[in-house]
Formats: C-alpha cells, sequence, structure tokens
C-alpha cells in the first residue's frame, strides 16, 4: 500500500496498491464462453460485473447495475453514444473505426442483457469514417441501427444525445429508464464483449493523447493505473521537455479536470491527457460581465449563466437553485464564448460543492436534533414511568391499607 | 496543505475558450459605425470631425478620471477596452454635426459619468450611456442641440475648411443662419402645431426624407443605407441577434402604418419615420447594447418592439420631434422586469421550472 496522488484537481492522495509487472505481458486462465448470445441476461450482467466494467465515457457508473437496472425497468431502447464531442478527444472514433465489428457484438449482447429491442448508435456526422464502420459492422444485426447525429457539442451528453435520437426531452427528474431508454458508451460495449466472450476483466482502456504540447498525440491502449507520466513517456514525451506546458488536463478541454502534476493514474473514466499551451488555454484575467447574453444562447440547457454567477457571487445560492443551478450540466458552453472570460463553471462548481455541504451540515443538525430529542423524550418516560411506577405503589398501598379496614366508607368512589 | 495551491490555481473547466472579448466585441462594433461616420463627415465636413474627435475624448479623459477616483488597478487595461470609446462614438452620432466643443465634453461628462460609472462601471449601467447623455443635452441645451445645418459636402464651395471648421467647434464663429435648417420631423411638428396639414408640409420638406442621407440631421444618423450595412455586420458576425433591431423598426413602423392609412394628413408615412431621426441608428446600435438590453430572444422582441412603439408615439404625440432617445431610456428602465418574467424554458422542464411529465409508454 502507497500513497498516490488522486486523478482530481484536489490534488489529494488516495491509498493505492502498486503492482510490479514481471514482464511476460501474459494472461492468466480466461473463461472464454463457446456460445456467448445463448447466455442468460442474468449470467451476461455478472460476468460484467466480475469484469470490473464502468461506464467508459467518463462518469464510470458500473455498467453491470445499468443493465440488470434497465432489464427491471422495461427499457425498448438501447442507446449507445458515439457522440463524442469533446474537441481534442478521440478515443471512441478510433474504437469505432478499428473495432467496429467487436463493438457491434458487445451491443448485442447488452441488447440481450437489458431486453431491449433495439439499439441506436449515435454518431457525430464529423465522423464519415466511424459511421461507415459501425454500419458495415452491424449490417448483419438488424436490431442495431447507426444514426448520424449532428456534431454540436455537447452532444455526447445523455440527455441531448437522447433527445436527438428519440425526439423525446427528458424529464429534469427522470431518468432515462423512465422514457424506457438506457445508454451505454461504444467503449463499454467494447468492454462487455471482452468480459463475455473472451472473460476478459476490463485492465485498460484507449486513451487520447493531444494538446499542443504533446510530441505525438494519438490513441494508445493504456492498462488502468499506469502514471499519466509514463503514458506520456512511452508516446514520446512533451515537446522541448515541457517548455511551453501550460495546462496539464485529464479528459478533455471542456469538462476535464486540471492536475497539478503527471504523476497521476489512468483510471477507467480517464478519456484522454491533455498537455496545452498557453495559446490554448488562453487563460486571462475576467473582465466584468457585460450582459451580453452569449451565454444564455450557448446554454444547451436553457439556463441564465449570467444571472446564475451573479446571485453565487453574492452568496445567494438558493436563489441560483431557483433559476436551474441544479439543472446545469457543467458542459463549459457558457464559458467558452463569455467574452468577458468569465469562469462561470468554476461558479457553479463551487455552488454546487457548497449547496452539498450545507445539505450535509443540515443532515448533521437534524440527526443531532433527532438525537436530542429523543433522549428528551426518554427522560421524559423515564420520569413518567417512575411517576406512574409511584402512583401505582402508592395506590396499592392505599388498597392494602384499605383492605386492612374494611370498616372504612367503601362506596367512595361509586356514589354516583 | 492542498498540493495543488503549490503549482497551479486550481481552474474549473473548460480549459479552451473561443477567443472572444470585451475589447475585440466593442472594437468591432466601432469598425461596424466607420462608413457612417465617414460619411457624416463627408457630410458635414470639418466642424463634425472635430465633434466626432472631441467626444470621444471627452469620454475617455472621465472615463480615466473616474477609474483613477475608484481605485481601479488596471486603469489602463479598462480604459482602452473600448467601451468608453464607443460610448462617446455613439454619442457623437446622435449630435447636431456643427454643435460647439463644449457640448462634447458635458455630454461625455453625463455619458460615462452619470449614466455609466456612478452604477460601477462596465456592464452595471442601467441605461444606455449614450443616450442618458444624449437626452439630458437636448433637454438642457435645447438650442445648440437642435440648431441643425445643409448637408453641404466637404467639397462644396461654402463648406468650412479645416480653420473656419475648428472656428465653429470653438464657437468661435457661429452658424450661418443661411445654412441652418430643420429636420424632417422638426418640420413636420412646428407645421402641424401652426395647423398646417402634412400634405402641404410634405409638398415643401419631401427632400429631406432620403435614403441616401443627404439631409438635414443628426452626425451619424442620416444614412440609413450605411446604418443598415454596418448593423448587417454586426448581424452576421454573430455580435447582435435581429431580435431587437427588426422589432425596433416593426414597433415604429407598424403604428405609423395604421395611423398614415387613417389620416394622412397628421401622421407621417411609415417610411418617413424609418427615415428619419435615429431610427436605423437606433435600432442597430443603440438598442442593441448588451447591459440595457435583455438577454433573450424573447425579451429582446418586447423591449425592442416597445421601443419603436415609444418613438412613434412620442413623435407623434409628445412636445419633442424626435423620441428615439426617450424610448430607449424608458426601456431599459423596463429591461431587469422583462429580464424576470421572460427566462428561457430549462431542458426538461415546463416554462413554470416544474420537470416535464414522464411520457406514457407505448407498449413495446
Amino acid at each position: 500500500m502507497t500513497e498516490i496522488t488522486a486523478p482530481h484537481p484536489s490534488g489529494l492522495t488516495l491509498p493505492a496498491i502498486v503492482l510490479s509487472a514481471d514482464g511476460e505481458d501474459a494472461w492468466g486462465p480466461l473463461t472464454p464462453c463457446d456460445d456467448p448470445f445463448a447466455l442468460d441476461p442474468d449470467e451476461i450482467a455478472r460476468r460484467v460485473l466480475d469484469a470490473g466494467i464502468v461506464g467508459l465515457g467518463g462518469a464510470a457508473f458500473p455498467s453491470a447495475v445499468k443493465l440488470g437496472g434497465a432489464r427491471k425497468a422495461g427499457v425498448h431502447t438501447l442507446i449507445i453514444n458515439g457522440g463524442e464531442c469533446e474537441p481534442y478527444l478521440s478515443c471512441d472514433d478510433r474504437q469505432m473505426r478499428d473495432d467496429a465489428a467487436q463493438i457491434v457484438d458487445g451491443i448485442v449482447l447488452m441488447l440481450r442483457a437489458t431486453g431491449a429491442g433495439t439499439a441506436r448508435v449515435g454518431i457525430e456526422d464529423n465522423k464519415p469514417e466511424a459511421i461507415a464502420a459501425m454500419r458495415a459492422a452491424a449490417a448483419v444485426q438488424p436490431a442495431v441501427q447507426v444514426c448520424p447525429v449532428p456534431a454540436r457539442y455537447p452532444m455526447g451528453s445523455e440527455k441531448q444525445l437522447i433527445g436527438v435520437l428519440t425526439g423525446i426531452e427528458m424529464p429534469a427528474d427522470g431518468r432515462p429508464a423512465d422514457i424506457g431508454v438506457v445508454v451505454h458508451n461504444v467503449g463499454t460495449a467494447r468492454a462487455v464483449r471482452a468480459a463475455v466472450v473472451e472473460g476478459k476483466p476490463l485492465i485498460a482502456r484507449l486513451v487520447t493523447l493531444n494538446g499542443n504540447c504533446m510530441k505525438a498525440p494519438g490513441n494508445i491502449e493504456v492498462r488502468l493505473g499506469t502514471l499519466a507520466e509514463a503514458v506520456i513517456a512511452f508516446a514520446g514525451g512533451l515537446k522541448g521537455e515541457g517548455v511551453g506546458l501550460a495546462r496539464r488536463v485529464l479528459g478533455g478541454p471542456m469538462m476535464g479536470q486540471q492536475m497539478p502534476h503527471w504523476r497521476v493514474p489512468v483510471v477507467k473514466g480517464t478519456s484522454g491527457i491533455l498537455a496545452l499551451d498557453a495559446d490554448e488555454v488562453a487563460a486571462q484575467a475576467p473582465d466584468p460581465c457585460i450582459r451580453c447574453g452569449s451565454c444564455v444562447q450557448a446554454c444547451p440547457a436553457g439556463l441564465l449563466p449570467l444571472e446564475m454567477s451573479a446571485r453565487i457571487r453574492n452568496d445567494a445560492l438558493a436563489e441560483a437553485v431557483d433559476i436551474g443551478l441544479k439543472d446545469c450540466i457543467a458542459c463549459g458552453c457558457c464559458a467558452f464564448v463569455c467574452p468577458s472570460r468569465i469562469p462561470l463553471v468554476q461558479y457553479f462548481v463551487h455552488a454546487k460543492g457548497e449547496l452539498a455541504a450545507q445539505e450535509r451540515a443540515r443532515l448533521r443538525t437534524d440527526a443531532t436534533r433527532k438525537l436530542a430529542e429523543q433522549k428528551r423524550e426518554r427522560v421524559e418516560r423515564d420520569k413518567r414511568e417512575k411517576a406512574e411506577a409511584a402512583a401505582r405503589r402508592k395506590a396499592e398501598r392505599e388498597a392494602r391499607e384499605a383492605a386492612a379496614r374494611p370498616a372504612a366508607t367503601p362506596a367512595e368512589g361509586v356514589s354516583a | 496543505m492542498n498540493p495543488l495551491a503549490l503549482t497551479d490555481t486550481p481552474v474549473a473547466s473548460p480549459h479552451a475558450h473561443g477567443g472572444g472579448s470585451v475589447g475585440r466585441t466593442m472594437r468591432r462594433v466601432q469598425l461596424a459605425l466607420v462608413p457612417a461616420t465617414l460619411f457624416g463627415f463627408w457630410l458635414y465636413g470639418w466642424p463634425a470631425f472635430f465633434l466626432w474627435s472631441a467626444t470621444i475624448a471627452a469620454c475617455l479623459g472621465w472615463e480615466a478620471l473616474c477609474l483613477r477616483l475608484a481605485g481601479a488597478r488596471a486603469v489602463r487595461a479598462t480604459l482602452w477596452d473600448g467601451s468608453a470609446a464607443l460610448t462617446g462614438w455613439l454619442l457623437a452620432m446622435t449630435l447636431p454635426p456643427w454643435a460647439p466643443w463644449w457640448i462634447a465634453v458635458v455630454g461625455g461628462f453625463v455619458a460615462i459619468v452619470i449614466g455609466k460609472q456612478v452604477f460601477g462601471g462596465l456592464g452595471q449601467n442601467v441605461f444606455n450611456p449614450a443616450m442618458v447623455a444624449r437626452v439630458a443635452l437636448l433637454v438642457s441645451f435645447p438650442v445648440p442641440m437642435t440648431t441643425w445645418v445643409q448637408p453641404l459636402s466637404v467639397m462644396h464651395a461654402a463648406a468650412p475648411d479645416l480653420l473656419e471648421g475648428l472656428r465653429i467647434f470653438l464657437g468661435l464663429h457661429p452658424v450661418p443662419d443661411a445654412i441652418t435648417s430643420a429636420t424632417l420631423l422638426g418640420h413636420a411638428k412646428t407645421e402641424l402645431a401652426r395647423g398646417v396639414d402634412l400634405f402641404a408640409v410634405m409638398g415643401q420638406g419631401g427632400d429631406l426624407v432620403s435614403w441616401t442621407g443627404l439631409r438635414p440631421g443628426s452626425l451619424g444618423e442620416s444614412s440609413t443605407l450605411l446604418l443598415a450595412g454596418g448593423g448587417l455586420f454586426l448581424l452576421l458576425g454573430g455580435l447582435i441577434s435581429w431580435q431587437v433591431p427588426v422589432a425596433v423598426l416593426a414597433g415604429l413602423a407598424v403604428p405609423a402604418g395604421i395611423a398614415h392609412a387613417i389620416d394622412p394628413g397628421h401622421y407621417l408615412a411609415p417610411e418617413v419615420h424609418l427615415l428619419s431621426g435615429a431610427a436605423m441608428l437606433g435600432a442597430f446600435f443603440i438598442a442593441t447594447d448588451y447591459v440595457s438590453s435583455p438577454n433573450t430572444r424573447a425579451g429582446q422582441l418586447i423591449f425592442g418592439f416597445a421601443i419603436g412603439v415609444l418613438a412613434w408615439i412620442i413623435r407623434s404625440f409628445g412636445g419633442y420631434p424626435e423620441g428615439v432617445g426617450f424610448s430607449v431610456l424608458l426601456m431599459n428602465a423596463m429591461t431587469p422586469i422583462i429580464d424576470r418574467y421572460v427566462k428561457p424554458r430549462i431542458l426538461g422542464r415546463d416554462r413554470r421550472g416544474r420537470p416535464l411529465d414522464i411520457p406514457a409508454r407505448e407498449a413495446s
């Protein structure tokens, strides 16, 4: 056990185990499946669970849970997210071009596991090779349709993709299963196939290396846990030994996270490693908001980013929530177009964190108050019980005394 | 200790930017004003050029003073963001072309100090600073603010040369009576007040309406085509949306058209309204001011249309021949209310902010 920097902008450390390679790069005993397409849906989900597969689009939600949940909810459509829309990232595109057949096999397995009748693969129309490859591979599978979608950020966002592919606008408090769909990423489909057909656990993923400071940008299959440092070194390092490097990012430029250094591991949700120079980052001190409304026009969720940030600046978090803070998907469109370069997403992330902290504090006070109330009730109950016991004893004593004096007035309490 | 604090400032996504900036926006609006401005110089000669320069200089000067007094750390960066210069430019466009120097200085003071900096500077003002100044000047100094000159191109023999122009600008040389004139809106207003109907007025003053801009009027308001062209440049560049200008022009033309159809003797034709006064400049450059206009497209339609209607009402029934400045200010005051009630619909919610109903599922 050792401590390692978490792949998170906080730069905090986490406990980690260190594996030392024996250099053989050989698989242990695997449990391949001869007839995977005849497997029981629960068996597919179990294999996916055993393989440790999570959503490879970035959110890293356990895939087996999603497959089982979809089956229970009775979904009719499986949506496969090939709408990788962040600039710079191309790992999904690459996988669709290179491993279309495997992805389609994975989709068929997922259809079986979810019980959905059809699968729609949404691919942005700026990826013609991926569309062609996936169409060719899906030709033999009538249940799998390849659907080009407009290349407009944030198309890879679940709500946006569902809206384009099904025409249904997801209710704000709903989940895809409520409208009968479930969404999985193309990389996840490929991992599902490897797990079910070959019995291989998820130990690697495709990662995009990009940014002006990267000597050899491209996509590379990386074993999970490999330090970004090692990946970059393997891919030829940084230009000029990192001179001019302005920002290290894990993920894409729109929603990725800044890293304090490169000694952070690639995890299941790591889609990209970006070494950005000053021109790309274009960071500079923000100017005052000129209320141009660019952010309002750019927001895919129909929010008023400038109004929300103004309220957050004034610590009026409740008002920010009233005008939609919780509907923000942190896609970064507003901050991207802001001519004043106001870090709007930073405001929203901060406010959401603040709200979560307040919520935790509230729960804690509630719990404390409840405990105090319970204690008060207990004390009162004890007191009451003691008093009642005393009264009972007194009554018994009086009854005994009364019994001892039978000549006393017996009809006292029943005179009426 | 957060190790990030040692290496970098924490920065949230996105890690890329579209490249826009406040300065760039302001410069592009100024670029769009160039043709109409140059035409104004050509039309009204050297005094107009001096007035334009002085108004911008006055605005920059007052802005610099306010920033210094406010202790703004980046006086230089803020001063040159182009916003004060743009305010001065727009104000100059609305001034009588041969107005004297002190109009520029007082106008700059009202625009920058009273119209903008007392509210907290860039982005904080409730009213359009240029319109605040224009209206304050008009109300305070009606004579110099309504002394219009006939368009005399710089090539014309009677046009003042450089020195003569400077003297007019400095107020050393009164504007010769021979070349003063009235704008059509002013002329119509006086004649109507005297009981003369518009059929007679239009006969004498028909040449005061002009597509090309060869008419007496403010420095930069006369050429409809050049202003609309500049506006088109802003539209195509994505700096303004079509909603505000179209709504302003519609708000002016629709009631004008109805009234003119009913009583042409008392109400000017819609095209006269569109081609006169500050209609074009107001629609494309003044009402579209980001800071003092609503944020949503729907709000902008309401805002713009109301400006047009109010301008028509003031022109037709008010005491002043021209009403765009007043109506812009009135609607600026309404902007927070419009923004309060006209909001975009949040994805997945209805207009009231409640989550959408989960659609019924067809049996599959």
